[in-house]
């Protein structure tokens, strides 16, 4: 008898725990409105939350303007959230996030969600091989070769006589969306190449192997690894800003409708000279 | 006062009661989301297309996760072929042999081995172990036997703790016994106490395979995660764990459902490496010296 009781006990409790859980939802909601009253009275405290979801390339870059922002605005918090471009748009378009991320351009079919896309950065992928590596540049195509599996050895692309070992990302990713989107056109990547989770293990690779290749945010680039020149053009941001490198995508942040209140606040702030500033420590500013 | 003393003893009781109703019922949360989650695709696709499938384009709709079930395998084995000798070595030298000094020092570093983070493990074996298998096997370095070399230093502390505690459970007199009869100590180990102890080393060793098979981070940094069946112990591997832990964060839809369904397959895995440990160790209670 008492098993039972303490058994109903328990159950009781979990629930509402559990319930707890639901509540969280539409208190956030009210302040998310209050929010937004606020800031269209210009010059007041801006006070409330934003959601931000979506890509988890422009991921880390919100989180930076995120800091600076609350920094500027106390009462503001805003979430940063992950979940890929394509939940990013879905949550913009109904209403679980105020700003939905997406590291590419919005599909036709999405269209028809009445978005708002603002661009707030731009990212170039650089084609990464070891130091040491004698071959400069390629063009898109010998990319699309190498990564299809056409071209198995360097010296067919005037480098030493070694076998290529392909560094790709995981099915589903950002980074290898673009790839695919602006290098592959309607082929596969090979079944050979190795997969990374994430830039930096793309990065940590290739640095650990001569003869390796693989794509990284431009922002990855550093000393141990050598960004490959495309069609004669090097990975740098002037030659993005520029138009020249042909391997960029845009970061873009959207919203339902004209973006309102505190969202406004928060976006006219990512623009602004300052938040491009920040934007510009490992991005393309757009501005 | 006899009463207050009664009413503290059951609310304790209860309490207790209450923390235990507590694990189990995370378990079944835990297996029910799962299982929710996981059962609609290997209704739609077909369990047998699911596990025996050699495909894995989860963008196409293509769910086949044999090379991950067959990745896993070769990594757990190669882990154990390594792990036991030198683990069990390693218990009957701490339980048997070891001076008391040297176990001062012996007997911290192996539990400290289990104190370190997975991720620090497979960053060690990214920047150290594959570049030295590719230097002196050839390859890519990223491979079956990378993986395997670092699952064994993983599952040391596993079996060298559990199997040390099996072999001095081994009583006085079996071993007084032995050597009364002129028997070297060798031969009293060999002969006496390993056969003794011989079900709690099984259990060490299922335990050490449960925690080689559930490994995710360190093994996703130095197996290459190729979705194909590995041709040679050099070849790259992808592993159940891994395919959860790498795709998890993108997917949506159907591939979501479709990683919750290789969880399935995992838990399923390692239910059955559980419910084998527990078999052994009854089976222990039964022994009798043998050989």
């Amino acid at each position: 008898m008492q098993r039972i009781l303490l058994l109903a006990l328990v159950v009781i409790l979990i629930g509402g725990l559990l319930a707890g859980c639901g509540q969280d939802q539409p208190s956030n909601q009210e302040g998310q409105n209050d929010g937004a009253k606020q800031g269209e009275k210009q010059d007041e405290i801006l006070s409330g939350t934003i959601t931000i979801a979506g890509s988890t390339s422009v991921q880390p870059l919100s989180e930076e303007l995120r800091k600076v922002f609350e920094e500027k605005h106390p009462d503001v918090t805003i979430y940063v959230q992950g979940g890929g471009s394509s939940a990013g748009v879905k949550a913009a378009a109904n209403g679980t996030a105020d700003i939905g991320a997406a590291s590419r351009k919005l599909k036709e079919s999405e269209k028809e969600y009445g978005l708002t896309v603002i661009t707030i950065a731009r990212d170039g992928i650089a084609i990464a091989v070891h130091p040491s590596n004698p071959v400069e540049g390629m063009s898109l195509e010998e990319v699309r070769k190498v990564y299809t599996g056409e071209i198995t050895n360097w010296k067919q692309l005037g480098g030493k006589d070694a076998p290529i070992e392909v560094v790709t990302r995981e099915e589903g990713s950002g980074t290898r969306g673009a790839f695919e989107e602006l290098v592959m056109e309607d082929s596969k990547i090979t079944d050979n190449a190795i997969v990374q989770p994430s830039n930096g293990a793309v990065r940590t690779t290739v640095a650990s192997s001569e003869n390796a290749i693989g794509f990284i945010s431009v922002g990855f680039l550093n000393d141990e690894v050598k960004g490959l020149k495309i069609d004669g053009v090097e990975p740098t941001a002037e030659n993005i800003v520029a138009g020249k490198y042909p391997l960029f995508r845009p970061f873009n942040y959207l919203v339902k409708g004209e973006p309102k209140g505190i969202v406004k606040a928060y976006i006219d702030f990512v623009l602004s000279e300052e938040g491009q500033k920040i934007v510009a420590k490992d991005y393309i500013p757009v501005k | 006062m006899n009463n207050l003393n009664r009413l503290i003893e059951r609310c304790i009781k209860n309490v207790l009661f209450f923390c235990a109703a507590i694990s189990i019922f995370v378990v079944l949360l835990i297996t029910v989301f799962v299982c929710i989650e996981g059962f609609p695709i290997i209704k739609k696709y077909g369990l047998l297309n699911f596990i025996l499938g050699r495909k894995w384009y989860p963008l196409d709709g293509v769910f086949g996760i044999f090379p991950m079930i067959i990745g896993s395998i070769y990594v757990t084995c190669g882990a154990l072929l390594f792990g036991v000798p030198l683990g069990v070595g390693c218990a009957i030298f701490l339980a048997e042999i070891v001076p008391k000094k040297i176990a001062k020092i012996l007997r911290p570093g192996i539990e400290l081995l289990a104190g370190i983070p997975s991720v620090v493990y497979g960053f060690y074996g990214l920047v150290v172990i594959v570049p030295l298998i590719k230097k002196y096997f050839g390859g890519s370095g990223f491979s079956v036997l990378a993986a395997s070399v670092i699952l064994t230093v993983m599952i040391l502390p596993t079996i060298v703790n559990i199997s040390e505690d099996a072999i001095r459970a081994v009583p006085a007199e079996y071993k007084e016994g032995s050597l009364a009869l002129g028997a070297t100590h060798w031969q009293t180990i060999k002969r006496v106490i390993l056969p003794t102890a011989r079900s709690g080393i099984m259990t060490a060793i299922v335990l050490g395979m449960g925690r080689a098979i559930g490994e995710t981070m360190a093994v996703i940094l130095v197996t290459g995660n190729v979705a194909k069946i590995p041709g040679s112990f050099l070849d790259p591997v992808r592993t159940l764990t891994s395919n959860i832990a790498i795709e998890m964060p993108y997917s949506a839809g159907e591939h979501t459902q479709a990683l919750f369904a290789t969880g399935i397959v995992l838990f399923v895995l390692i239910m059955f490496l559980n419910m084998m440990s527990t078999f052994t160790r009854s089976l222990r209670k039964g022994d009798k010296l043998s050989g």
